[in-house]
């Protein structure tokens, strides 16, 4: 292979295990859109949240770090609970707008007491996969980078089985589809919003170990949450294939503009395609590759 | 204000219109007037006249959002971004050619609404969530093209010195100086927006938030108004900006962030959308909040915390009150603190009885 395409595919490689991480986390955003039509602008909260944890636990001595995690999947299964319970249950039925505004409030409140309450120092997140990294071909990953898209792709396949085969799945999605028929059919659809809150909770401890371990926690971990909101529209709000195709090219797109653009105007291209991409695609086409066509047009 | 309307009857529509709705809130005016022009300067200290600029200057950016999320329905989580497009608008023409204030500030608002109707253009097609993410894009776009152009953003630090601005020889360089400058562009936006909303205008946006269709159907050009929205809001946004920056004589992106956008959906969440004194009360009450915050923590906060962590503390607190309020108040009173006052009003309005 040239140089040139040895630069390539380890550009293309890089952007691809990153993009699932991405997917790791619009996963959580895309279940809560899914089944309860509302957007979560915290989700990068959620995940610093869980970083936060995560650190916190694994910073007492002796701690194992399957305890670490589980402790955490717990809170955050808990802060989803709480969460719809306090926030968005009483928000039903209110305008979208207001929704969008609780949890923009939602995530203001997050940032500022996550470091109140945990320290604003920076902390890491030790996994026991070692630095060294994975060679594939002319390309080299980073370990962490393999565990997250493994991590992603495990979670995806979990998710598909959830929906498509088990009852609580098949539930949901008749919540998603219609809430009303959904509630006349004898589905407690209050209990389905919660649980869509959940699992958002458990994708973002996932999401918080993984992210919190490459980057370190402190506040900052939020801002991975910007990156949602590209990953998501293009790949439609509402589907969960969605959400890892989108990721890929997300991530694929963002290496590549870094790696060929970055030269030329100097730097942080890679904080800068994506939403480019993102406007393209909410002018031409809003509901995204696999998104429900029902986008509400004026 | 407190008095009762008995013996007014306002026999047509214009009456009912009208900026004055009694005759003698006139005379209500007229004793602000009296307090903000004479008395204020003349009685308060530097220190606090230094907090009212802080709030005139705030109340201008809240008025223009307001415009866009509480009159006409669309929402921005850009608005900062407008600021800091007026911002280095004004600073650039202000030191590369020198141009004076009463230039360089309409400058910086025409230079915010054109660039606030091309990111509102996606609003034609899209509403509600896609339209946030759209200002989100917004935002960020802005923020990084002036962070990473130096020939916006003046190279090094992203900031460019900006002298204060004077006016027939007079620099208005201390605060007391400053809070005439300012208490001008607030007055004045303020009177602005009370006549956009009685306006044709101003009917034309309630009617695209509360049903676009609707409002087609009775023939309102709803592309015409979104952007026109857009444009107005950002107008206000740049010369919010353009003022910060003559305020604090630099220009600096780091004043106009993501987060600045959201300090200003507190304001009008927590003063009251669709509504100009919402605006006023919200800009109020957000720009005391820290400084409240800060007095609170420097007491008590001692005792927990030391002082290297006291900033990091008092930043995060002030953020996390911020979006607890927001919470608060779409839950509880989703009108906010104007309909607070109106309720203490009302109830005034008719003492001794209750209603």
């Amino acid at each position: 292979m040239s140089e040139d395409l040895e630069f390539a595919f380890s550009l293309l490689l890089n952007g691809a295990s990153i993009g699932l991480m991405y997917s790791l986390i619009a996963l959580g955003f895309v279940l809560v859109y899914k089944a309860t039509d509302a957007i979560n602008f915290a989700q990068g909260e959620f995940v610093m949240l869980a970083g936060l944890i995560v650190a916190m636990m694994l910073s007492f001595e002796g701690m194992p770090l399957v305890v670490a995690i589980v402790v955490t999947l717990a809170v955050m299964i808990g802060f989803g609970f709480g969460l719809e319970r306090v926030v968005l249950r009483p928000l039903l039925g209110r305008p979208v707008v207001a929704v969008i505004m609780a949890t923009i409030g939602l995530a203001a409140m997050l940032r500022g007491l996550g470091p109140v309450v945990f320290g604003s120092e920076t902390r890491a997140v030790s996994l026991p996969i070692g630095d060294e990294p994975i060679v594939l071909g002319p390309a080299s990953l980073p370990p962490i980078q393999v565990a997250g898209a493994i991590v992603a792709i495990t979670l995806f396949v979990a998710f598909s089985w959830f929906f498509k085969k088990s009852r609580m799945g098949v539930a949901m999605r008749a919540v998603a589809d219609n809430q009303q028929v959904a509630q006349a059919m004898g589905i407690n659809v209050e209990r389905y919003f919660a649980l869509a809150w959940a699992m958002a909770g458990v994708v973002s401890a996932l999401g918080g170990v993984v992210w919190g371990s490459m980057l370190g926690v402190d506040v900052h971990l939020a801002l991975v949450g910007l990156k949602v909101f590209p990953v998501v529209i293009l790949g439609g709000l509402d589907s969960i294939g969605g959400a890892l195709v989108g990721g890929l090219i997300i991530g694929i797109v963002e290496s590549l503009a870094a790696g060929y653009l970055d030269p030329y105007v100097g730097g942080g291209t890679k904080d800068f395609a994506p939403y480019v991409l993102m406007i393209l695609v909410l002018m031409i086409r809003p509901y995204g590759i696999f998104g429900k066509r029902k986008i509400e047009r004026v | 204000m407190f008095h009762r309307e008995s013996g007014v009857f306002k026999t047509t529509y214009r009456a009912d219109m009208a900026l004055y709705p009694l005759p003698i809130a006139k005379w209500t005016v007229a004793v602000l007037a009296l307090i903000f022009v004479v008395i204020v300067p003349l009685t308060v200290h530097e220190y606090y006249l230094s907090i009212l600029n802080l709030i005139f200057i705030a109340i201008v950016g809240a008025l223009g959002l307001n415009i866009l999320v509480g009159y006409t329905g669309q929402i921005s989580i850009g608005h900062a971004a407008f600021m800091s497009v007026g911002a280095y608008t004004a600073a650039n023409l202000a030191v590369r050619l020198g141009l004076p204030f009463w230039i360089t500030l309409p400058a910086g608002g025409l230079m915010a609404a054109t660039i606030g109707v091309v990111v509102g253009m996606p609003s034609l097609r899209i509403k509600g969530l896609y339209l946030a993410i759209a200002t989100l894009a917004g935002q960020l776009i802005i923020e990084w093209t002036i962070n990473h152009v130096p020939a916006i953003s003046g190279g090094a630090q992203a900031s460019i010195q900006v002298e204060r601005p004077s006016l027939f020889g007079v620099s208005f360089n201390t605060q007391g100086h400053l809070y005439f400058f300012l208490l001008f562009f607030a007055v004045l936006a303020i009177v602005a927006t009370l006549n956009l909303v009685r306006s044709r205008i101003g009917r034309a946006f309630v009617a695209v938030r509360d049903q676009d269709i609707a409002a087609e159907i009775i023939g309102i050009d709803i592309y015409r108004y979104k952007l026109l929205a857009f444009a107005i809001s950002s107008f206000y946004a740049g010369v919010c900006g353009v003022l910060y920056t003559y305020y604090f004589g630099i220009a600096n992106y780091e004043q106009f962030q993501l987060i600045v956008s959201i300090d200003y959906l507190a304001m009008i969440i927590i003063g009251g959308l669709g509504s100009v004194l919402g605006s006023i009360l919200g800009a109020v009450f957000v720009t005391l909040l820290p400084i409240v915050i800060r007095i609170l923590m420097e007491d008590v906060g001692s005792l927990f915390f030391t002082t290297a962590e006291m900033a990091n503390v008092i930043s995060g607190l002030r953020l996390g009150v911020f979006g607890g309020l927001i919470i608060f108040f779409l839950i509880v009173e989703p009108e906010g603190l104007n309909r607070l006052w109106r309720n203490i009003r009302s109830y005034f309005r008719v003492w001794p009885f209750s209603y």
